[in-house]
């Protein structure tokens, strides 16, 4: 997924090739990932695609089943594997995982401790970002959990950067080996108050803290207890509005049939415009954007500070 | 410790400052924001005095400096608060006693406090610290005593801003840097806030080895972001329309070694494009010339600059003092330029753009809010790998809307969608937790999608 290997980075002249993972995109919200086996076939409602076809076909190709149907295969990136990987847990999204990322400073180098790992949506981006020469420890009560992940890990090329442990850190708190070495940290817990002194331990002077919990009630308990040895304690909540674009035709004429000031939507603009505007003289074609009608209202919310300075 | 991190370059984010870094330097918990680079002759001026920031060097980022009275005058002197801070104790006293007080009996007639500013400054020049005019503030207030806890807390606070003011030395990254100005002054970073710039890196997956082609309108803060992601390996690319580069001014700022700064490059859009390897020749020529110029233009730009404030060193500040009254003055003083000046923003070398051109970039990221924004599109698009992701900024809806139409219509590209961030702060405080009162409304618009291989 990461272009930790040279030849594997996407560019003009990289081809698909068997054993490559790719991102099955049939619609923004309908993908897949699947592992290129020559002889293998993706079955799906569009027909039959034989892999055979697509090796040797550069990344976003757009290829043809049986039906006539077809799909675009794509380069796996942590964006895209947020949305096709399989939920083991409730994931975070790009709009945290992004602001997490920014949040932390994690840069390439860093040394970053993470726990739950659930599903591994964040571990990946945690991944990108400290690789070439950083590594992301993350840890899970959950023995399959843990195990299903480093299984991902090793289907996207991350076991280089990633290490997956099996420890309940609210119980237990993180590994000594790792006190005073990690530049931040990052907590999805039910209970975080009960990690955070752990946590504590475990950063560098000045590191940052990040805790992921939907409920209020977690925010306030972690709070609380980060006052003592952390600073610039912060929360935020953030959340994406999405637009739909669509070009719509405004009638100007002053005829009986229309009604002036109508909007008519098109659903398929692109017919309008090969049409040409000839028929269309007494009307416009304008782009317009609205926000979408649907939208998550609620993720969780992030909780960061800083560890104190004191030495 | 300190002495080991003068050589940046071994190490790719030191946490101790060294003789020529850039800081970012936080008075009174963000009331002045000041960019900084440190020298033994580099000053900060607070109030109506001038300190010198000599004791800041070899300090670990995160460290508190407060005003001290030293042999040689006042002086800023590192601060190291216990652990076990006041705060743990008060945060409890809120809880339990809080409930029993009310403003009931607070009158708004100017006449609580006692003490006058001649007394004040009497005290001062009797040598008294700021801590003790705060305590003698206090001792002379009529009605702090019949204040809540925690309106008690808050005039300390106000009382502390004035009297001992504190310095909180933090390290310049893509975020302190975005937040700064965009608090300051949001227009010359085109009102990108820190969530529209983290949306950007993660929607263009820049990661390490990445060769990353940015058009940055927005002072230098995009390329920096990308390059403090990069670290040192892969390209950044900041392309340019014309002849003379978009300034990347802040890039400065940020305290990138030299093997980041090579990383960096800049390149006229006519040099990238595919089509002119005939006369690529003529045209480089050319692009030289003209880019001499360039940078001659910018290094006057530069002393410029250095005429009026400094070199490396940026003052954020507010120009009135709305709330706190202690900075009457925001100059400082020119710090002096012998700080390492890596040079970022070089030429890009020929065998990269070749490199470029045979294999395409990994990623492109688009902030420039003052050109046409499809027509550059068409331009760039062809310059991106297959199934290469793409993220354009804008503070207005309208053109990024016409371009995504425009891609969907053209089938040049995949998983289109224009978002918006919304990002909110909440105040946590023991039974007084709700979202901040005030919020920035507004972080800018994202169009993020997939170039895919054309049709033909």
């Amino acid at each position: 997924m990461l272009p930790i290997d040279p030849t594997k980075k996407i560019s003009f002249t990289r081809h698909i090739c068997d054993g490559d993972l790719v991102v099955v995109y049939e619609r923004h919200d309908n993908m897949k990932a699947i592992k290129v086996c020559q002889g293998s076939v993706l079955q799906n409602r569009f027909g039959v695609f034989k892999h055979s076809d697509w090796i040797g076909k550069p990344f976003g190709s757009k290829v043809f089943s049986n039906k006539n149907g077809f799909v675009y295969l794509l380069a796996p990136t942590p964006e895209l594997w947020t949305l096709v990987l399989s939920h083991r847990t409730q994931i975070l999204y790009i709009a945290d995982i992004s602001f997490v990322i920014m949040y932390l400073e994690i840069v390439p180098g860093c040394m970053v401790l993470e726990s739950g790992t659930g599903s591994g949506s964040l571990t990946t981006s945690l991944a990108r970002a400290v690789a070439p020469t950083g590594h992301v420890y993350t840890f899970d009560f959950h023995e399959q959990r843990a195990a299903s992940a480093r299984e991902d890990f090793e289907k996207t090329g991350l076991s280089s950067l990633v290490t997956v442990g099996v420890r309940d850190i609210q119980g237990e708190g993180f590994p000594d080996e790792f006190s005073g070495l990690a530049d931040s940290v990052f907590l999805d817990l039910p209970q975080p108050w009960l990690a955070i002194p752990s946590a504590g331990k475990m950063l560098k002077p000045d590191g940052v803290l990040c805790s992921f919990s939907p409920c209020i009630e977690q925010v306030q308990r972690a709070c609380d207890s980060l006052r003592s040895n952390f600073t610039d304690i912060k929360t935020f909540e953030i959340l994406l509005r999405t637009y739909e674009v669509r070009e719509v035709k405004m009638d100007c004429s002053q005829g009986d049939e229309a009604k002036p000031g109508s909007i008519l939507p098109r659903k398929r603009p692109q017919r309008a415009i090969e049409k040409g505007n000839e028929q269309d003289k007494l009307s416009s074609q304008t782009v317009m954007a609205r926000p979408c009608s649907e939208a998550k209202g609620h993720t969780g919310y992030l909780t960061f500070a800083r560890l104190k300075c004191l030495s | 410790m300190s002495q080991n991190n003068s050589q940046s370059d071994s190490i790719q984010n030191p946490r101790v400052t060294w003789e020529g870094c850039s800081v970012l330097l936080d008075i009174n918990d963000g009331d002045r924001l000041v960019f900084a680079r440190l020298s033994a002759g580099s000053t900060l001026k607070i109030g109506n005095k001038t300190y010198s920031l000599q004791p800041l060097i070899g300090c670990p980022f995160g460290s508190l400096f407060q005003v001290e009275n030293g042999d040689q005058g006042h002086c800023l002197a590192r601060f190291v608060p216990s652990i076990e801070g006041n705060n743990i104790q008060e945060k409890g006293d809120f809880e339990s006693q809080d409930e029993i007080k009310d403003n009931r009996a607070l009158v708004d007639n100017n006449k609580a406090q006692s003490l006058t500013g001649e007394e004040i400054n009497a005290m001062r020049s009797q040598g008294a610290t700021g801590d003790e005019i705060v305590e003698a503030l206090i001792a002379n207030s009529a009605t702090f005593e019949k204040k809540t806890l925690f309106s008690q807390e808050k005039y300390r606070l106000k009382k502390q801003k004035k009297y001992a003011p504190k310095v909180l030395l933090r390290r310049p990254f893509a975020r302190s840097i975005c937040e700064a100005y965009f608090k300051k002054y949001p227009a010359r970073i085109g009102f990108l806030r820190v969530d529209a710039l983290s949306l950007l890196l993660s929607m263009a997956n820049v990661s390490a080895n990445s060769d990353v082609l940015v058009v940055d309108m927005v002072g230098g803060l995009l390329t920096g972001a990308v390059a403090e992601r990069l670290g040192g390996t892969g390209y950044v690319c900041s392309t340019y329309l014309g002849s003379t580069p978009y300034s990347i001014d802040i890039v400065r700022i940020f305290n990138l070694s030299n093997e980041i700064c090579k990383r960096i490059v800049r390149s006229p859009l006519t040099d990238l494009s595919l089509s002119q390897n005939g006369t690529s020749e003529q045209i480089h020529q050319q692009g030289d010339e003209i880019n001499q110029q360039g940078d001659e233009i910018n290094m006057e730009c530069l002393s410029n600059n250095q005429m009026s404030s400094s070199v490396g060193m940026e003052e954020i500040s507010p120009t009135e003092n709305d709330t706190s009254d202690v900075i009457s003055e925001t100059t400082v003083s020119p710090v002096n330029k012998t700080g390492k000046s890596t040079k970022a923003g070089n030429k890009a070398p020929k065998q990269a753009i070749d490199l470029w051109k045979e294999n395409g970039f990994s990623s492109l990221i688009i902030a420039a809010p003052e050109l046409d924004l499809w027509s550059l599109l068409k331009d760039l698009l062809p310059l991106l790998a297959n199934s290469a992701p793409f993220a354009i900024y804008h503070q207005y809806l309208q053109p990024l809307a016409t371009c995504m139409h425009n891609l969907q219509l053209g089938k040049m590209a995949i998983g289109l969608q224009i978002s918006e961030p919304w990002l909110r702060e909440y105040q946590v405080l023991p039974s007084r937790t709700h979202p901040c009162m005030q919020m920035s409304a507004f972080g800018g618009y994202i169009l993020s999608g997939i170039k895919i291989c054309s049709s033909s």
